[in-house]
């Protein structure tokens, strides 16, 4: 799928073909360089990016606008004039699908005094009016040309003469808005490559959590209802903990895993692995993309639907394994690439059990609002849908199971890091450090092992780096298009063979 | 005035379809209250095990999310719905029985070390009797303070269904309407 909007210019309805006198620089320069703070060849990362309120604004200015970021799922607007109420970093936005079924992303924010034109988390309007001063934005382009545009102001002739240029003042849109397969993405940055390019072959962990578990393409929607929960963490903690770590598992979850929530009932895996097919890892690497982005797990670690407790789940996923087994073979693809995943930088997703997406929402250096949404197969009968449910509920969320003891590593390790002592020791990042590994996806390696996940964080963080110091976008292309990491894994084989050959 | 913002309008605020005399409510207000209280310092005693013997085996605790909705959606949408839509909790005693074993397992971090927690249960009145069942309506204050300076505040409604068993009561169904959208707090590691 591909960007939607065919109505109107979009880069030009609502903003001036010159940039606007008053506004500020579009990218202003940094006011501190953030490359010296991560050391991705030792694996070092200064605890001031997790702490620090400049290098958080840094951030807000630099990074945020200038990503792809996760807005919403179509499914939670399928009606025209149904809307949803989102953040992209630093500003609230809504995401709306008008009468010709098109969805767009529009900062909730009135052009003429900036009052938030809606408050409700939801709804239904073919009009978003400003209870300020009664400005007024059309959602229905049968009124203006591209939905968003300013329709109605109050006392356009005693106030405006009438000479208002409603064109030019409507609700400012995100100009790159990206439907993939349900999953809503948008970006304000018009030089941002597009989606496609961003993703690269991390598109397959999409693919994974968009389609259904059967395999149908964008065979899902959300259940109605978005946790959403204030930490008192760097949002960084969020997206690394999704990125590749594995690793804090039997220690961070030891008590949920003791209790055992999952398909199997109490004594099995949380995430309903099937111990007799092998262990939960083994074969299984890390998958880490220059872009940024980073999966637990890879493409041909294929990990079999889990054995439930009740008879009838077993065989619905059973068959749904099957059929989606059939399909994917017959088009040449692997079956794995479940997750847990981060699409940089601040969406993370896992595409099994649980499926669910998570964005970290940057409030402050130490703080970050969390939204969860679960996603379901949109033809599941009830019997899975309702079973689903109670697990996502028990297992992520504030009151998770699972997640409750997240947010009680993610919490303390940021507090613990603003000490001026503490800031002056880095983080330690070398899991796996010197041997990683080639993959057949493009601009991707892998770890040498399940658990050495910090591969993933390493170029997540180095990926940050470019962001956030503010490199242009044709030199971010420009450096994600070639993996520099494979020459030197290619070296290392080769320096390995011919050492194996002398002795 | 047209509309309403509640779908309780015009359904009265108590039902007493076991038609019991007003001595008899306040006796029967005066030993709900008491369970209710007992129950509540089990729990903030942590005597776990037998606070989950005052739950009913087919026990259903409910907290739905709140939303900020349009004045002509309120009634409709601004909780979610039990059993099919997103909820902090909406889940049997089995779920419950769950999660006191792993605040026994000693490795729960969301929970180690303990928080100190209190809950203030008030405003409380019958909405319905009919017995062996009560409906009792309640506000909650449940106060959370762990570590050092972490404290959460959590208020809200309270609607239990209680059933005489024996000489005393068993909680058979639960709703919690938490007054927050956004959770404050950073995790619902306790029973609210």
């Amino acid at each position: 799928m591909t960007v939607e909007h065919t109505r109107g210019d979009p880069s030009a309805a609502c903003e001036s073909p010159q940039p606007p006198r008053l506004a500020a620089p579009a990218h202003p320069l940094p006011n501190r360089e953030v490359a010296p703070l991560v050391d991705v060849a030792n694996g070092e990362v200064s605890r001031e990016i997790f702490v620090d309120e400049a290098i958080f604004r840094q951030e807000l200015t630099n990074l945020f606008p200038r990503a792809w970021l996760f807005v919403g799922h179509a499914s939670q607007v399928p009606n025209p004039g149904d809307y949803f109420s989102s953040w992209m970093g630093s500003d609230p936005v809504l995401l709306t699908r008008d009468d010709q079924g098109e969805v767009y992303v529009l900062l909730n924010s009135c052009r003429h005094r900036g009052m938030k034109v809606s408050r409700y988390d939801e709804g239904n309007t073919m009009q978003f009016t400003c209870p300020y001063h009664a400005w007024s934005y059309s959602i229905d382009g049968s009124l203006v040309d591209v939905p968003g545009d300013l329709h109605g102001v109050p006392h356009m002739k005693s106030a405006y003469q009438g000479m208002l240029d409603k064109a030019k003042w409507g609700l400012v849109r995100a100009p790159r808005v990206h439907n993939y397969k349900g999953l809503v993405f948008a970006t304000w940055d018009s030089e941002a490559p597009d989606f496609d390019e961003y993703v690269g072959e991390f598109h397959w962990w999409l693919d994974n959590l968009a389609d259904a578990f059967d395999g149908t393409e964008a065979g899902t929607e959300v259940f109605h209802g978005v946790l959403k929960w204030r930490i008192k963490a760097n949002w960084k903690f969020v997206s690394e903990n999704f990125l590749g770590d594995t690793y804090h598992g039997a220690s961070t979850h030891a008590s949920v895993e003791a209790v055992g929530i999952g398909p199997g009932g109490r004594g099995k895996r949380r995430h309903g692995e099937r111990q007799n097919q092998g262990g939960f890892s083994k074969g299984r690497m890390k998958t880490s993309f220059r872009l940024g982005h980073g999966a637990s797990d890879n493409l041909d670690y294929e990990l079999p639907y889990p054995e439930f407790a009740e008879p009838e789940l077993t065989e619905y996923f059973d068959n749904a394994w099957n059929k989606r087994s059939e399909k994917l073979r017959a088009e040449g693809r692997p079956l794995g690439g479940r997750g847990p995943a981060t699409m940089f930088p601040n969406m993370s997703f896992a595409g099994g059990f649980p499926r669910s997406i998570l964005v970290a929402h940057p409030i402050s250096a130490t703080e970050t609002e969390v939204w969860r949404w679960f996603l379901v197969d949109k033809d599941a009968p009830d019997f899975v849908r309702t079973w689903l449910r109670e697990y996502y509920m028990r297992y992520g969320g504030p009151a998770g199971m699972t997640e409750q003891d997240d947010m009680e590593n993610w919490d303390y390790a940021t507090q613990a890091s603003l000490g001026v002592v503490a800031r002056r020791h880095a983080y330690n990042y070398q899991q796996g450090l010197g041997r990683e590994q080639l993959s057949t996806l493009e601009g991707a390696v892998h770890s040498d092992h399940a658990i050495a996940g910090e591969v993933n964080a390493r170029a997540f963080y180095r990926r940050w780096v470019e962001y956030v110091d503010n490199t242009p976008q044709d030199e971010l292309r420009a450096s994600a298009a070639v993996d520099d990491r494979i020459p030197k894994i290619q070296e290392r084989q080769a320096a390995d063979a011919a050492e194996e050959a002398r002795s | 005035m047209t509309g309403t913002l509640s779908a309780n309008e015009g359904q009265p605020q108590f039902v007493n379809e076991t038609g019991l005399s007003r001595a008899e409510l306040r006796d029967l207000l005066a030993d709900v209250s008491d369970f209710l209280y007992r129950e509540a310092d089990l729990l903030d005693e942590r005597r776990y095990t037998e606070w989950l013997d005052l739950l009913a085996d087919d026990y259903r605790y409910t907290v739905p999310l709140r939303m900020n909705v349009p004045f002509q959606d309120v009634v409709a949408r601004e909780e979610t719905k039990a059993l099919t839509e997103v909820c902090w909790f909406d889940e049997p005693k089995d779920t419950q029985v769950s999660r006191v074993m792993q605040l026994m397992t000693g490795v729960h971090w969301a929970e180690e070390p303990v928080s100190r927690v209190s809950h203030l249960v008030t405003n409380l009145r019958l909405k319905r009797v009919a017995l062996p069942e009560v409906e009792v309506s309640s506000r909650f204050l449940v106060y959370r303070n762990r570590v050092s300076d972490e404290t959460d505040i959590m208020v809200g409604r309270r609607t239990d269904i209680l059933r005489q068993v024996g000489e005393d009561w068993q909680v058979v169904k639960r709703t919690l309407l938490l007054d927050q959208s956004v959770l404050m707090a950073k995790n619902l590691s306790i029973f609210i």
